[in-house]
């Protein structure tokens, strides 16, 4: 899982992201898939990566904190398998 | 009353997901706490 | 807080939507939900239409479910198509399939954002003909010919479960195989002219037993709209949500602009407001005191002792409201029994307050019809009906 987070990653243009009280709800309009991103954190994450050089500092940013670092990695592979994220062509490179 | 401990950066974390009414600790946050997903076609009302 | 109980008090906006756009309809199916067949004068105009887009798009709803009646009987319909996926509003349209020519298919197949649902209650011509009338069954096939033959992916096809076509589920599915389509099953709903026809083509308790079954066996390929919820008291839920989307995150929005709690509860009792009169959709999703309330917290009432309610969640509103239950008690066709008193029972049935059906038999009409229309029964009200009063039933004091 730690490849996950020392990737570069950003929004699939084919999403929507609507705030919810809860979090956010994620409508991918080519695949449908329909996914809750159940918190504030994570949706923050999730709309930052793409202007982070890896996962990783997307997630100090947001103040997750370290012990949560392995669940938010698993959420992350869990969106890139449904498209709602994306590898950035320019990742892995240390900026 | 004791007086309450210094605030920590994990507790500061904590206080600040306040709509996460559950008490998961560090060790316990799953991917299903961060992530669901469900059908379209998977809520009643709807053609 | 679990997700289910986070979407019981409702969304900011509709997740998605069923968006009725038209009461005609070229068939006149026996258990129609919205009594469609003529259309209404005061249908939304082309613009109105597309002022409702507009706001699906500035409140994000992700997509529509567009039916009706035929919604392909519109002349602006393919017009309304492109203007919402141009404005980021999805849309998979209902369709008996009147209209997919191989040129509109052709379209369909060219366009992103669009799926195609046909409807279709039988198998066989027999067994979907006797509902939907003659030649409906040939029609919808050569629909999903056209679309399959055009290249258009994945069409759903929609069955409504019955008495008759419940044990074809296998045929359903070759059928779907066939065309390269999904296999849609949803639940009877005594709703519309459903009413008139629940006693006859609603499921046998064995048969439900049945169809759960099936579909845990093969449910991973076949979708219901989670409108089998309230057969979670067999075992397992299926897959959805497990909820009554009503006015928390779905709802209807009719061809004169009225916004229903859902398509199967088009009744006075389920109208949240208008777009054209309360200001708009987004005012009427927000603001409207029917809404408010289906996004209250909800006890259970008779049902909170029974240990089922947890996955079951009671069933369907529609289904007691329009067979005359409580809509604290059990479903009408609850799993464990539990109705089978208050059905035995006098019941008052609430009376019809949107009834858009054909008044005279034509030679298109399914045969269930006609049968149905020899038995002595009330005339239906229609929309040219003088008294204020008709069609109006003194009911018991909602809850």
């Amino acid at each position: 899982m730690t490849t996950t987070l020392d990737q570069a990653w950003t929004l699939s243009p084919s999403v929507a992201l609507r705030p919810e009280p809860f979090g956010a709800l994620a409508y991918h309009f080519g695949n449908r898939k329909l996914i809750f991103l159940r918190r504030h954190e994570l949706v923050a994450v999730v709309r930052a990566l793409g202007e982070h050089p890896d996962a990783r500092s997307a997630l100090v940013a947001a103040g997750v904190p370290q012990a949560h670092h392995h669940a938010y990695a698993m959420a992350l592979a869990g969106l890139a398998a449904r498209d709602v994220i994306r590898r950035r062509p320019d990742g892995g490179e240390n900026l | 009353m004791d007086a309450a401990p210094a605030a920590t950066e994990t507790d500061v974390a904590l206080c600040e997901d306040d709509l996460a009414e559950d008490d998961t600790a560090d060790e316990d946050l799953t991917m299903e706490d961060l992530i669901e997903e469900v059908s379209i076609d998977g809520m009643c009302g709807v053609y | 807080m679990k997700l289910v109980e986070q979407f019981e008090l409702g969304l900011d906006a509709p997740i998605c939507l069923t968006w009725e756009l038209t009461y005609a309809c070229n068939l006149s199916c026996a258990h129609c939900l919205s009594s469609s067949g003529r259309r209404d004068p005061r249908e939304l105009t082309t613009r109105q239409c597309e002022a409702v887009i507009d706001e699906l798009q500035r409140m994000a709803v992700f997509y529509v479910n567009v039916g009706g009646g035929e919604p392909t009987v519109r002349s602006d319909f393919w017009h309304l198509l492109r203007y919402a996926v141009e404005h980021q509003v999805g849309v998979k349209f209902s369709t008996n399939g009147v209209r997919i020519t191989p040129e509109r298919a052709r379209f369909l197949a060219a366009t992103d954002y669009v799926d195609v649902q046909v409807s279709l209650d039988g198998a066989t011509a027999e067994v979907n003909d006797y509902v939907r009338g003659p030649g409906s069954f040939d029609m919808a096939v050569r629909a999903l010919e056209n679309l399959r033959d055009a290249g258009f992916r994945d069409a759903k096809i929609s069955v409504v479960c019955t008495r008759h076509n419940v044990g074809q589920l296998d045929d359903f599915q070759a059928l779907a195989d066939r065309f390269g389509a999904t296999l849609r099953l949803t639940r009877l709903r005594p709703s519309g002219r459903g009413a008139d026809v629940w006693d006859d083509l609603h499921l046998l308790p064995g048969q439900q037993r049945e169809l759960y079954d099936w579909l845990l066996a093969r449910g991973d390929r076949v979708l219901t709209g989670d409108s089998f919820f309230h057969l979670a008291g067999f075992g397992d839920a299926l897959p959805g949500l497990n909820l009554c989307g009503a006015g928390r995150v779905v709802c209807l929005i009719d061809p004169v602009g009225d916004v229903y709690a859902c398509p199967f509860a088009i009744a006075d009792q389920f109208l949240a407001g208008n777009v054209l009169t309360d200001g708009g959709f987004q005012r009427v999703w927000r603001d409207s005191p029917l809404f408010a309330e289906l996004r209250s917290p909800q006890t259970g009432g008779a049902c909170a002792s029974c240990g089922h309610y947890d996955s079951c969640r009671g069933g369907c509103m529609a289904a007691k409201f329009f067979t005359g239950l409580p809509l604290d008690g059990p479903d009408p066709e609850c799993v464990m029994g539990h109705s089978e008193q208050a059905l035995a029972a006098p019941r008052t049935l609430p009376g019809v307050s949107q009834d858009h059906s054909r008044a005279v038999s034509t030679r298109k009409q399914p045969v269930m019809l006609t049968l149905l229309t020899s038995r002595p029964a009330a005339p239906p009200v229609t929309a040219c009906a003088g008294s204020p009063l008709a069609g109006f039933v003194p009911e018991a004091t909602a809850p």
